[in-house]
């Protein structure tokens, strides 16, 4: 079957208007200085020593994800459709966080089966019946994106808890102005560099009710073996703010401290790159060695704020993602802005019918599962591997879920031989405190390999800048 | 009844540690089971932590302890009247979703024996109130109480495949045999005035709720074949042992800890 693909770039023999400055841009440089530019943005990255693993892929911890020099446009008007649903859903996922951790009304009026939420890993016992300062559970919420046509777009998954990527949307922008300062002279592009002071404001926003005076915000790393650690160091250095680990934190009394030159300095707001297993040895994992024993006391007695706050998880599952849409039409009385992508439930009688006939055409996923293990993509799979396939969803159908398969629009990439398209998807970083806020771009992952649909770093995926045009 | 309580844990430390954090859940649950006359928690050096009723109705208390020490003694003393509900815990204020407690812990997971067990059990009965009875049954029946044979971290399955164990094993046994039957199940520590030939685990005595649709949490105590009466006082609940413990504590640096436990649980005369 020969799919077609949209083009950001040229559509119906033309470049779209966000791209037009582009045009003349790339058709004016030659090959060699290209090149040049290309070595020189590798160095770069290499100095700034941004080399972690995107979405905790795993892989070389030290390896460069490739950067593509070709940016990703967005104009006004489809940034601002975009905002706008991003918005929302970061609206819907917290008040769905609260509710579930409150009086389940969700659950009680039948719109989300109980199982799901309350029988789910990422459920905390621990933190029902808590409102955390302003009713806020996800304080980033990192919204993945893929587009399929001009007005298309969809929403891949949801990330509640701690989405990594960020330092990439503002390194990428950094190396972008410094390597080529006259485009963006020539083109209206919004600054993303006030994400920074933004978090920082978002964190200190949400300080707890005992905390008076000006909140004292940290960033928690479960340390330098963490494939995130650089982007932990340098949010902490771009919002000014202390890079700590567990054990230069301690509880004494009513509220968390910080072990200082100077001496112990009371905690107020942490911001926690560490997963909800391992924050409080007292209250989760026993054998947790990076957490801060007796946290989870302080938090629940009003101490201290942990963002994003502990049981976010339960928001961002894959099954509770096809819930979504009914979050937004139960707690907000809107219709969906971005929608989700068609999911086959397999648990579901008539879905696993309709899966197990179309399985060469679908991507079936286990409910679980994560980093693309156990994983079929119909299309690019062979008759016995479908066949077996359809056994293992047989032995427990209610483990898996179906979508297409995807027709992801493409942006112009540099390659080998010149400038081609390639496969692009997007994750924005929604802030959510006293407000609710999202810098104008995100980060863009491009499957630099032709023909692929494949975003992910560890099988050559790269990165692109991503401009969001003035109105 | 009237019962008296006191309580006294002790932990030193082979090396003097600089600093000690605990949560306690040790007072009583508010039910109309059972009213708190008096309750004091001491902790000598302690500063007292944030403290909130959480989302299961129990009262949770931190508590810090400034180093260097070689010693900390948490001693509870207290009186509370109580009166027999037949097990049930009417009128405790709670929110967390009873489905919650159908998830399984390490130590409550069904191997192939306790899943026949609980099969076995409710075999020709669909009532929901005599199935949970008829599992506690076969769960005093199954598993003989022995003190000195099982540890804290013994496994439900483990005792059911020695046939022997504490009340901790006991109540760790129904929950996995409970949630076979699909019926939601916790664990509960507390007091048991172990008057006559009623055991308790010497320290602190522990049983199990299961969740029967229309009456609520119902307590079973297979270690002495009854549901929690006038000599039980409850403390709090949670998935397991360790999830529901009095206290949870770890103390910062490198001294081993031993551990020193006395419970004293009497009648008023009236």
């Amino acid at each position: 079957m020969a799919q077609t693909y949209f083009n950001e770039m040229y559509h119906n023999g033309r470049a779209r208007e966000p791209y037009q400055q582009l045009e003349n841009w790339t058709q004016a440089m030659p090959a060699e200085f290209r090149s040049l530019k290309q070595a020189e943005a590798e160095a770069l990255f290499r100095r700034i020593g941004i080399t972690f693993a995107v979405y905790g892929e795993g892989g070389d911890p030290d390896r460069l994800i490739p950067f593509d020099m070709f940016p990703r446009v967005f104009s006004n008007a489809e940034w601002t459709r975009l905002e706008r649903g991003i918005k929302q859903r970061a609206r819907a996922l917290n008040a769905f966080l609260v509710d579930v951790y409150g009086r389940g009304e969700i659950v009680r009026t039948g719109r989300i089966p109980g199982r799901l939420v309350y029988q789910n890993e990422a459920y905390e016992k621990a933190v029902v019946g808590f409102v955390p300062p302003r009713g806020v559970y996800s304080h980033i919420v990192g919204i993945d994106l893929v587009r399929t046509g001009p007005d298309d777009f969809f929403v891949l998954e949801d990330n509640c808890r701690t989405p990594s990527g960020v330092s990439y949307m503002l390194e990428n922008r950094e190396i972008m102005m410094r390597m080529f300062p006259t485009l963006f002279r020539e083109n209206r592009i919004q600054p993303v560099d006030s994400y920074p002071t933004i978090l920082r404001r978002t964190l200190a926003s949400v300080a707890p009710a005992k905390c008076t005076g000006e909140p004292t915000v940290v960033v928690l790393t479960p340390g330098h073996f963490n494939s995130a650690y650089y982007e932990h160091s340098f949010l902490s250095d771009m919002m000014g703010v202390e890079l700590v680990e567990g054990q230069d934190l301690f509880v004494e009394g009513e509220f968390v401290y910080m072990r200082t030159t100077e001496g112990p300095k009371k905690v107020d707001v942490i911001y926690r790159r560490i997963d909800d297993a391992f924050i409080d040895p007292l209250c989760f994992r026993p054998d947790s060695m990076l957490g801060i024993p007796g946290l989870m006391d302080v938090y629940r007695s009003g101490g201290v704020s942990i963002c994003s706050a502990p049981g976010a998880g339960v928001a961002d599952d894959k099954a509770i993602y096809t819930y979504v849409p009914e979050m937004i039409r139960f707690y907000l009385g809107e219709e969906p802005i971005l929608h989700n992508v068609q999911t086959w439930q397999c648990g579901k009688a008539d879905d696993l019918k309709y899966v197990l006939e179309n399985l060469g055409e679908l991507v079936v996923k286990e409910v679980h599962g994560s980093g693309g293990y156990g994983m079929l993509v119909g299309p690019k799979s062979t008759k016995a591997q479908i066949e077996a396939f359809a056994e293992r969803i047989k032995a427990n159908p209610g483990n898996y879920i179906a979508q297409p398969t995807l027709a992801l629009s493409t942006v112009p990439t540099f390659v080998n031989e010149g400038v081609a398209p390639r496969h692009v998807d997007l994750r924005p970083y929604c802030l959510v405190g006293e407000r609710i806020e999202l810098v104008p771009g995100g980060l863009t992952r491009v499957a630099l390999t032709d023909g692929s649909l494949v975003v992910n770093s560890s099988q050559g995926g790269g990165v692109k800048d991503t401009w969001v045009l003035a109105g | 009844m009237i019962l008296t309580v006191q309580h006294t844990t002790i932990y030193r430390y082979g090396a003097p540690v600089r600093g000690v954090v605990q949560s306690h859940r040790l007072t009583p649950s508010i039910f109309d089971g059972q009213r708190t006359r008096s309750w004091t928690i001491t902790v000598d050096g302690g500063l007292s932590g944030g403290g909130f009723r959480d989302g299961a109705g129990d009262w949770v208390q931190g508590c810090s302890v400034r180093g260097p020490v070689t010693e900390v003694a948490v001693q509870v003393e207290g009186v509370v009247e109580t009166q027999d509900l037949a097990g049930l815990l009417r009128g405790h204020r709670e929110l967390v979703p009873p489905d919650c407690y159908l998830s399984e812990t390490a130590v409550t997971r069904a191997d192939a024996a306790l899943t026949e067990l609980a099969h076995a059990a409710i075999a020709g009965t669909s009532d929901p109130l005599d199935r949970a009875h008829r599992l506690a049954a076969a769960i005093s029946d199954a598993i003989t109480y022995q003190p000195d044979v099982t540890t804290a971290n013994t496994t439900a399955a483990e005792s059911l495949a020695l046939g022997k164990g504490v009340c901790q094993d006991h109540a760790h046994a129904l929950i996995a045999a409970a949630r076979v039957q699909d019926i939601p199940a916790r664990y509960v520590s507390g007091y048991l005035m172990a008057d006559g030939d009623a055991v308790s685990n010497e320290a602190a005595h522990a049983w199990a709720e299961l969740w029967i649709k229309g009456l609520g949490w119902i307590g079973f105590d297979p270690a002495n074949r009854c549901c929690p009466d006038a000599r039980f006082i409850r403390l709090g609940s949670g998935y397991d042992a360790s999830d529901a413990a009095p206290i949870r504590g770890t103390a910062r640096g490198p001294g081993a800890e031993s551990l020193d436990v006395t419970v004293a649980i009497q009648a008023v005369q009236q």
